[in-house]
């Protein structure tokens, strides 16, 4: 059973496309799209949610407004801007909150309850390519990174319970928190990236990130004839760091018109960037040595 | 001379865990009783970051000074070896088995390059 | 009168630095005092843009403790209050884990025996410096570090007041997102005419409601499959501030790291309406959201 995480460094690249795209053209995978903070691969996928979960990231901190005497303790103590004196009574802005327990152990009234919150919640899904486990974090939540190592987790047990062959994992931008948690242990990285001085900047950065938790990496150059120079500009990058270029998509309005019509692109057409995505994938199931069954198109969805 | 084993269930005959931190339990054996005790690690199952600490901690706390697992990661790694005790990993099977096997000198020892596991 | 204008958006890619950064290009060209700070601090693109000369770069730290042995009992107090696993209470010894860290503080303040301190830890850096007439801040996050939030704060804390003050946000609605815009008087959102930018829009606007903010929305690459995304901003009486159509040369432009402005006339012409827009909307936030529904 392999591990492949798809991510971007710079946003916008088109990750959850190729995600999607894989999800159909895989023939015994589970998908889990662990960008938890805006997660957009459902809206494709279109997963039947077969039971939901609370995720607790933390504990939250409020106060007994009745207790509280305005000694401003908390205040003084909280290092996150989170409490806020109103007509002499202190307030948590839950927003700003980060979860310490400072204020409520050092409160002198004991007036600031600190209890587990619910932060979000995670997902087992059906998809018409297969088990999904998805989550929504609530919105201004931290522990992204848990939430996260959370999804991987379950992706895994339940790829071990039916047997898969692959955990497809869409990545978040970035390289912090949830980029992390997504990333280590895994057995091979993708990096879709696109022909622009941006993406070529965040590339490094991704790569400096792969290199530190030693997960091997590949790139992807997604629109890549929107910039050729750039694209060869990156590919030498690649090569410099002994990066693998497993393949170029072409830009392709088809893309979003498949996107509007909640198909993945391999659905929705066979050629152009399709066709790409079809090699990439060719690409990726020989790195990875995943069996791939009767490699047939994917079938349309009516 | 204790030694600790990730365990699914709490029994010698349970099927040991592979991972660390988020083992449901930890059989802790006592070579000079030769007796098993159980100790329950649910918090780690919902903790992420921190889970294999949380385990280091329990481990540490029953003395044991051996640790047989599947996998384990960076965290648990450096929290385990500064407590001085000693990791196995790869084991398979029942807690027994893995016991027996560990006894026959069949597990591999745990070196931090190979502390990445622990997901 | 200072202000603080963010841009920020729930999906990645939309034109966040795009629009900063040729605003801050506009409003210098205009003589008006003006610093962009890129608070991406994880992909920093703002620079690529703008070329700024660096004067000064300095380390960003946030704290960790440090355990005195010599003081310390063991007594674990320090680790099982910990919310974030950072220290771990062995027989012998307390070992901590940095990278776990929020510098909340707290193992400090509750050590019985006043064995801990807390000491600096480098998380990355912080670049001032210019791009022409504009004021430039920037951070780096080093890489490995999981959290950005000290490094924004830190980043955020380093700026001199200015007229006005641009902050480039990353990607996304969770907490490098809100300590980048949580203090500023006005919040710009960017969005794509794309289902997977109208989701992220509507988790953005979610966000920015939470925070109590004043905001109006930019659609940016507009001009494909725009219905939903102007129904959405109808339902909501949202106040769009400016729609700039898809054109391939701004694509081109980017791609090269060339601001809009500077090369394409009819571009400039609409950034320029796009400023005089958020101008208005922020002397009379009222007026402009009238004027935003009406579109």
């Amino acid at each position: 059973m392999k591990e492949l995480v798809i991510i971007s460094g710079k946003g916008g690249t088109g990750k959850t496309s190729v995600t999607a795209a894989f999800a159909a053209l895989a023939e015994n995978a589970v998908v889990a799209d662990c960008d938890v903070d805006a997660a957009d691969l459902h809206l494709v996928l279109e997963p039947q949610v077969l039971s939901r979960h609370d995720f607790s990231g933390g504990s939250d901190a409020t106060v007994r407004p009745e207790k509280c005497t305005g000694c401003g303790t908390c205040m003084r103590l909280c290092r996150f801007d989170a409490v806020i004196m109103k007509q002499g009574i202190a307030r948590i802005d839950t927003i700003a909150c980060e979860g310490c327990g400072v204020c409520s152990h050092f409160c002198p009234e004991q007036a600031i309850d600190f209890s587990p919150a619910v932060n979000g919640q995670w997902f087992l899904s059906a998809t018409c390519h297969g088990p999904m486990v998805h989550a929504r974090l609530g919105i201004a939540q931290e522990n992204s990174g848990k939430l996260v190592s959370l999804i991987r987790n379950q992706a895994k047990q339940l790829a071990k319970e039916e047997n898969r062959d692959l955990i497809l994992i869409d990545g978040s931008p970035g390289i912090g928190c949830p980029v992390i948690a997504s990333m280590t242990g895994a057995d091979q990285v993708l990096a879709i990236t696109e022909p622009t001085m941006s993406g070529r900047h965040d590339l490094e950065r991704v790569a400096d990130l792969a290199e530190h938790f030693g997960t091997p990496l590949a790139v992807c150059i997604n629109k890549w004839d929107l910039n050729p120079s750039i694209s060869k500009l990156i590919e030498n990058d690649a090569r410099q760091r002994n990066l693998p270029v497993l393949g170029h998509i072409r830009y392709d309005r088809t893309v979003t018109e498949a996107q509007i019509r909640r198909r993945t692109i391999v659905e929705q057409t066979d050629a152009g960037a399709a066709a790409d995505v079809k090699n990439l994938w060719q690409a990726v199931c020989g790195l990875l040595s995943i069996p791939q069954y009767n490699q047939q198109d994917a079938v349309p969805k009516s | 001379m204790k030694i600790a084993i990730t365990a699914q269930n709490p029994s010698p005959e349970s099927a040991v865990d592979p991972r660390f931190g988020r083992a449901p339990w930890l059989m802790i054996y006592d070579p000079n009783e030769e007796s098993w005790q159980a100790i329950d690690n649910s918090k780690g199952l919902n903790a992420a970051h921190g889970a294999g600490i949380q385990a280091a901690q329990k481990v540490a706390d029953q003395q044991a000074e051996t640790l047989i697992t599947g996998a384990i990661g960076p965290k648990a790694y450096r929290s385990l070896t500064t407590a001085g005790i000693r990791i196995y990993h790869g084991a398979k099977g029942s807690v027994s088995e893995a016991l027996q096997a560990y006894r026959d000198g069949a597990l591999r020892e745990a070196s931090a390059d190979d502390a990445t596991g622990g997901v | 009168m200072n202000r603080r204008i963010a841009i920020a958006s729930g999906k990645g890619g939309t034109g966040k630095t795009t629009i900063a950064a040729n605003l801050a290009y506009l409003l210098a060209r205009l003589g008006r005092q003006v610093l962009y700070v890129d608070c991406d601090v994880e992909a920093p693109n703002g620079h690529i843009f703008l070329h700024p000369q660096i004067r000064e770069r300095r380390a960003a730290t946030t704290s960790v403790p440090f355990i005195d042995d010599e003081h310390c009992n063991h007594c674990g107090q320090c680790a099982s209050f910990c919310q974030y696993h950072a220290l771990l209470c062995l027989p012998k010894q307390v070992i901590s884990f940095p990278e776990l860290c929020h510098a909340c503080g707290g193992c400090s303040h509750i050590c019985p025996q006043q064995a801990i301190s807390e000491v600096p830890r480098e998380i990355g850096t912080i670049e001032l410096g210019s791009a022409g007439g504009i004021d430039f801040a920037s951070g780096l996050l080093n890489i490995g570090e999981a959290m950005s939030p000290p490094l924004i704060r830190a980043l955020k804390n380093s700026l001199a007041p200015v007229e006005t003050i641009i902050v480039d946000a990353p990607p996304g609605t969770s907490c490098p997102v809100i300590e980048s815009i949580r203090d500023c008087d006005y919040i710009v959102l960017v969005t794509e005419p794309t289902p997977f930018g109208l989701n992220d829009l509507k988790l953005a606007v979610e966000m920015v409601r939470a925070l109590g903010r004043p905001f109006g929305i930019v659609i940016n690459r507009a001009g494909f499959d725009d219905r939903p995304l102007f129904d959405y901003c109808q339902k909501e009486q949202l106040s769009i501030l400016a729609q700039l159509p898809d054109d391939r040369r701004v694509a081109e432009a980017y791609s090269r790291g060339e601001l809009a402005c500077a090369v394409l006339a009819d571009f400039k012409q609409r950034f320029s309406a796009l400023l005089a827009t958020m101008e208005t909307t922020l002397k009379h936030p009222s007026a402009a959201a009238l004027a935003g529904r009406s579109t």
